[in-house]
């Protein structure tokens, strides 16, 4: 069989189209079989591998302006932090696709790659995963369940491109067709803020998406090479790339 | 004390005085309530989980982190010790090699037990052995503490053999032997397993290239950070050696060690703290003015945020390091046994300061435009577990100054009192 040629996934996050709705964080965590919080789960313990965040500009009244910036993990294709920080090898930068793959049944807990990661885009599993009863039914067959004790984030949907590699290889292709693999955040948005693709495939949204004017990654200048994008036309959206001399707040 | 009072006399060496076994076990007391409290929290924390802490996924790291780096970096008087008789023939620090090597000893092993309960899968610790990432500073971290401690357990136990009762058992005597002929190259060995680890302790925070206060640039693939931690480890090792050292002279009444070997020690951490001092500062200088403004992170704006403020960088760099230097090389506050201890307390604190700051700093200070400058303090279970390791250092050491000869002139200063009327029996 033909081997696929070497892909680099990636999203473009529309940040004037996204309401806030947070369709998005309900979709990963469904489709992740991420546990609902423990009783005792601050938002400082919880499991949000898409985490939607309020920032305003600071001011009040008719200045004041407000975005919602969903933060996933970057997938950072240079010197992935979390990658080369890893003592057990449980953190990987898949080659043939870009994604940044965790393996919680070889991670120790050590933490290390939360300390590294600039995004605080993963996460710890503090409890025991349990399910009320009857909503273990709902769980996604095709995603192994994390224990308590190991680290967590964002796969860009693993699981779904391998049910698209499987179709692919069952109809004989060595190219999986784009349409089948979109992360659960993509899928749930009702704005359709996410795009999603292979960002080295020149004929593809997401690749445009990235190179549009507006576009911008945040923390560029640490120099990893994130592979998620922002765009925006607001200006002072798009200083929040880096941390600049503007004031902004949380909401 | 009355020799009646010494049911454990068979174990105590000859012509060594020590406290009654009564007074002893009261001494014990409370730091065996402390072990227990620790044990506790403990358990806790592996059977119920890391929820049991106040960490979160902002703050992945905490007091235990803080606690390791900062023992580790207190225990490197043993190698450096060992490195300074056996290699550079510094012999007259033998009067402290013994005490070194347990305190390292207590030291290593502390910092073992708390990473142990630190990590979320304790029994996949042998994972890193078996799937090691030659990338990973924290690798080259677990290698070299492991066989480290394995190095200091073999220098711990000549020591043990020694004790008065042990040595009547033929084999033990002759392990003992064959044990002490090995130690010029343990002390070899252990000085470069803990170059390297006291180093990759400090790479662990100067590669995080998306902690823009703590990522340093280096030389070859080690950040700045990878030195000074050496350089600030040898240097309060031996101010360390010295205040413990002085400490149970004050809890025994006794002296343990000549005051030249006081003066040794002072000078050894004096000359070091000095080059630290000046290579700290090339480095903060060079950080502020090119590194972090290179990622985009004006230097000032990591010192704004509630109380790290840019009094801690003045504190560790001045009051810690530059003060305790010039109080440890001036001869005249050097010969004072005062000020000595001052200053070699203050060495001390300057490195828990900069393990505290790279630690708990690092984590707090935003990143994202948007994050928030966030505060973590510490509960009960995790200062519980501090307090065990504390607690286990203070028991090992008590039985090890009890029934082992840690200082090897303590018989030959016998007579000499550490202050005018205070000869007392000894613990």
């Amino acid at each position: 069989m033909k081997t696929q040629k070497p892909r680099r996934y990636g999203m473009v996050i529309d940040l004037d189209r996204c309401t806030g709705c947070g369709a998005c964080m309900t979709a990963c965590a469904a489709e992740n079989n991420v546990a609902p919080g423990h009783a005792k789960a601050t938002p400082r313990t919880g499991l949000t591998p898409m985490l939607v965040q309020r920032v305003s500009n600071g001011g009040a009244g008719a200045d004041r302006r407000e975005v919602f910036i969903p933060v996933t993990c970057m997938h950072c294709e240079h010197e992935t932090p979390c990658v080369t920080v890893c003592p057990q090898q449980a953190v990987e930068l898949d080659k043939a696709t870009g994604i940044v793959n965790q393996m919680p049944q070889r991670c120790l807990g050590c933490r290390y790659c939360m300390t590294a990661c600039a995004y605080h885009a993963r996460y710890f599993n503090w409890w025991d995963p349990e399910w009320p009863v009857g909503m273990e039914r709902t769980l996604n067959p095709g995603v192994a369940v994390r224990m308590r004790g190991v680290v967590e984030k964002c796969n860009f949907c693993h699981g779904r491109l391998h049910e698209a590699e499987d179709k692919a290889a069952a109809a004989g292709k060595a190219e999986i067709d784009p349409a089948d693999y979109r992360p659960a955040c993509v899928e749930a948005c009702a704005t359709q803020a996410i795009v999603f693709g292979d960002l080295n495939d020149p004929a593809s949204d997401v690749r445009k998406a990235s190179r549009h004017e507006d576009s911008f990654r945040l923390l560029a200048r640490l120099g990893t090479e994130p592979k998620v994008y922002y765009r925006s036309k607001q200006e002072w959206v798009r200083g929040l790339a880096e941390r600049g001399q503007q004031e902004v707040r949380r909401g | 004390m009355a020799s009646s009072t010494l049911i454990d006399r068979r174990f105590i060496a000859r012509g060594v005085e020590r406290t009654g076994t009564a007074r002893f076990a009261m001494w014990l007391a409370p730091w065996v309530l402390l072990l227990g409290v620790g044990l506790y929290a403990a358990y806790l924390c592996l059977y119920y989980g890391l929820n049991q802490t106040n960490m979160d996924n902002r703050f992945a790291f905490g007091l235990w982190i803080f606690l390791d780096l900062s023992i580790i970096a207190l225990g490197a008087g043993a190698f450096f010790t060992g490195f300074l008789v056996y290699l550079i023939k510094m012999k007259e620090l033998k009067a402290v090699l013994n005490s070194a090597v347990v305190l390292g000893f207590i030291c290593y092993s502390g910092a073992m037990l708390v990473l142990a309960i630190d990590v979320g899968q304790p029994a996949r610790a042998w994972f890193t052995f078996w799937h090691p990432n030659t990338h990973s500073m924290l690798t080259e971290v677990t290698f070299c503490i492991s066989c480290y401690l394995v190095v200091l357990s073999l220098e711990y136990i000549p020591m043990l053999l020694k004790n008065r009762k042990l040595r009547q058992a033929p084999s033990f005597l002759a392990f003992e032997h064959q044990l002490h002929m090995l130690v010029p190259v343990l002390a070899a060995v252990g000085t470069l397993l803990s170059f390297f680890h006291q180093g990759s302790l400090g790479g662990l925070y100067g590669v995080l290239r998306g902690r823009p206060f703590a990522f340093r640039e280096g030389f070859s693939i080690w950040p700045s950070t990878f030195f000074l931690f050496i350089l600030s480890a040898i240097a309060v090792g031996p101010s360390f050696l010295a205040l413990t050292t002085r400490l149970v002279e004050k809890v025994t009444g006794k002296a343990l060690i000549p005051d030249s070997v006081y003066q040794r020690l002072g000078l050894i951490s004096g000359l070091l703290l000095a080059f630290y001092v000046a290579a700290k500062s090339i480095d903060t200088l060079v950080w502020l003015n090119v590194t972090s403004p290179a990622v985009g992170f004006a230097p000032w704006e990591h010192y704004s945020y509630g109380q790290f403020g840019i009094w801690l960088m003045a504190a560790e760099i001045g009051l810690f390091g530059l003060v305790p230097a010039g109080l440890l090389l001036w001869p005249k506050t050097r010969a004072s046994r005062g000020w000595l201890m001052t200053a070699a307390a203050l060495a001390c604190c300057g490195v828990l300061l900069n393990r505290f700051i790279l630690t708990v700093q690092t984590l707090a200070l935003p990143t994202l435009a948007f994050d928030e400058f966030m505060t973590y303090t510490p509960n009960w279970q995790e200062v519980a577990t501090f307090g065990l390791v504390v607690a286990y250092g203070v028991i090992l050491y008590s039985l090890s100054y009890r029934y082992l000869p840690l200082f090897p002139q303590e018989k030959e200063l016998a007579g000499e009192v550490i202050e005018e009327g205070t000869h007392v029996s000894g613990r």
